[in-house]
């Protein structure tokens, strides 16, 4: 059984198909890569993977489970915690308790105010922000605030995670560290799926990749079959080689 | 949490309120008529501004329905004070609002921003209406008589709300739910992603927040011996309490109580001094207000507060270090 996995997933807006007829799947402890042209349905799927949208049709099952009829705040307690593209923080209030709000709501289980504080603070030491942890989320930077995000999502205890764009942005040395990071979330037996642009980043983080062009998955297979194939270099690598 | 260490700040303030609670309790044993009228009034306001904070203030959804909570209030007195005792006839009242809050929180809390406003303000006319019809084809009448209750029962009563909901407001700020509350407010979608169930906290505290309203709307009906739907639903009971917690500042508690306290001072003031004037005047107050205490009065307070410490700490701190 894999641990998620999408059926026929396909949502319109208005005549247009952000994401049709994608099946996908993730197992335990692999990292998922999701690649494709800006406009090519990456964070729609992100978006109908945590609820903020609907499929219609498809079905998504986690665990064996038909998760497709949960709300979000559901889905985020069961296990499934995502960043977003454009940060989604909240600006006035610390980092700490920002961070918090993930542990005391977002883990399915009831946790003590002081045990939430507890796993935030140690969610901000895994990014390497805790010497920040009582600035106002909104003063941070904007990388800063992507790997708040980050934290948010840990303190909820995921067993998967969605990253959007996580390296969006970043110098070179922030990318490496970044990797590293991942690599240890790996190692920590979360499972990830990551949307990246950044394409060296995404090669030699993802033990698989899925392509996506207009919504449809054109390819699928390990950062070296994708590379190689003709489909992918024509729709997206082969645009970048042009440039 | 080190917010709860007893500081001397806190010793200071926590002294002040006992002050004030006694002073308050013990008032109408030394004040009769005016001043304790005015008190009720005051607490009164108080009661409606903390109420509408609980909800409005961190979720920044701005309700306009107090009015209709209040005046729910005013038609369970008149209903069932008398044949029941008037304290049991205020908490049905606050139950009452309580559930037709929670119905109507399910249905709007889905609405965001000035929609959710305009419905709530569209809700105090409906209800309004509905009862101004019901009463002509059922009771043949425009209003009703109210049993009374004397001033100072009056004054307890609404002491006893007041305590209530001062509870309540610090109650929930300090619970998860604050922080869910705020979260909503700042920003609603990644609060859901977050694992906050961001539907039935805005519904459950928009329904906790109506009981207190109702609650006043009930003591103050004995006030009134007479009361209709034009009097019980005045629109004044849902624009008040927001202009009053704008002008006390909305960054803690103690904001909208200040603000509510002056704010019907100042109004009762230029009422009976200046009769003609009144609403020329006291228009020309707000607008100064809004314009030069952004943060209201408590905002204003602690910025002047903030600046006094901060010479006086940067003095002592220059002496500190220059030996080293």
């Amino acid at each position: 059984m894999h641990l998620l996995e999408g059926e026929g997933v396909t949502r319109h807006f208005g005549g247009l198909a952000a994401v049709s007829d994608v099946d996908f799947y993730v197992d335990q402890g692999e990292i998922l890569g999701l690649i494709g042209p800006n406009g090519a349905g990456k964070t729609t799927l992100f978006n109908l993977i945590s609820a903020a949208l609907k499929p219609k049709p498809g079905k998504i099952t986690f665990n064996g489970r038909d998760i497709t009829p949960l709300p979000a705040y559901q889905i985020c307690r069961l296990g499934i915690a995502r960043t977003f593209q454009t940060v989604k923080i909240f600006p006035h209030v610390p980092v700490v308790r920002n961070v918090m709000v993930g542990a005391l709501f977002g883990t399915g289980r009831r946790t003590s105010s002081a045990e939430a504080r507890k796993k935030a603070e140690e969610a901000l030491e895994f990014v390497d922000m805790l010497t920040l942890k009582n600035t106002v989320a909104g003063d941070l930077t904007l990388a800063q605030q992507k790997r708040l995000e980050v934290a948010r999502a840990l303190a909820s205890d995921p067993k998967l995670l969605l990253l959007d764009e996580l390296m969006a942005g970043l110098t070179k040395p922030e990318v490496t560290e970044a990797l590293g990071d991942i690599a240890e979330l790996r190692s920590r037996g979360i499972t990830i799926i990551m949307i990246e642009h950044v394409m060296q980043a995404i090669m030699a983080a993802s033990d698989r990749i899925i392509v996506l062009d207009y919504g449809k998955k054109i390819a699928e297979g390990t950062p070296a079959e994708v590379a190689a194939n003709p489909k992918v270099i024509e729709v997206y690598l082969g645009e970048e080689c042009d440039a | 949490m080190n917010t709860n260490r007893l500081t001397p700040a806190r010793w200071f303030s926590g002294g002040l309120l006992l002050v004030v609670f006694v002073v308050l309790a013990l008032l109408p044993q030394y004040n009769h008529g005016y001043t304790v009228t005015l008190l009720t009034d005051i607490l009164r306001y108080a009661i409606l501004t903390l109420a509408w904070m609980i909800f409005s203030g961190p979720t920044n959804y701005m309700s306009l329905a107090t009015a209709a909570f209040y005046g729910i209030g005013f038609y369970i007195a008149a209903i069932a004070n008398g044949p029941v005792p008037f304290a049991v006839a205020i908490i049905i009242a606050g139950l009452v609002s309580f559930v037709v809050a929670l119905l109507v929180g399910a249905l709007t809390l889905r609405l965001r921003g000035v929609y959710f406003c305009i419905f709530t303000f569209a809700l105090t006319l409906l209800i309004q209406n509905v009862v101004l019809e019901v009463e002509r084809v059922v009771t043949h009448t425009r209003g009703r008589f109210v049993e009374a209750e004397t001033t100072e029962v009056a004054y307890y009563a609404m002491f006893i709300v007041a305590i209530f909901t001062i509870a309540m407001a610090v109650l929930i700020r300090r619970s998860r739910y604050g922080l869910a509350l705020q979260s909503i407010g700042e920003h609603e979608e990644a609060a859901a992603h977050s694992g906050i169930n961001v539907v039935r906290t805005k519904v459950l505290v928009f329904a906790a927040s109506a009981m207190p309203m109702a609650m006043a709307g009930a003591i103050i009906a004995t006030q009134r011996t007479y009361i209709d739907p034009g009097i019980a639903f005045s629109l004044q009971s849902s624009f008040l309490p927001v202009l009053m917690a704008l002008f006390g500042g909305m960054s803690n508690l103690v904001g909208p109580i200040i603000g509510a306290a002056v704010f019907t001072y100042i109004g009762e003031l230029l009422l009976t001094e200046f009769p003609d004037l009144y609403m020329l005047i006291f228009g020309v107050v707000l607008i100064l207000a809004i314009l030069f205490m952004p943060n209201g009065i408590v905002g204003l307070a602690q910025t002047v507060w903030t600046k006094i410490r901060g010479s006086r700490r940067s003095a002592a701190e220059g002496g500190r270090r220059a030996p080293a």
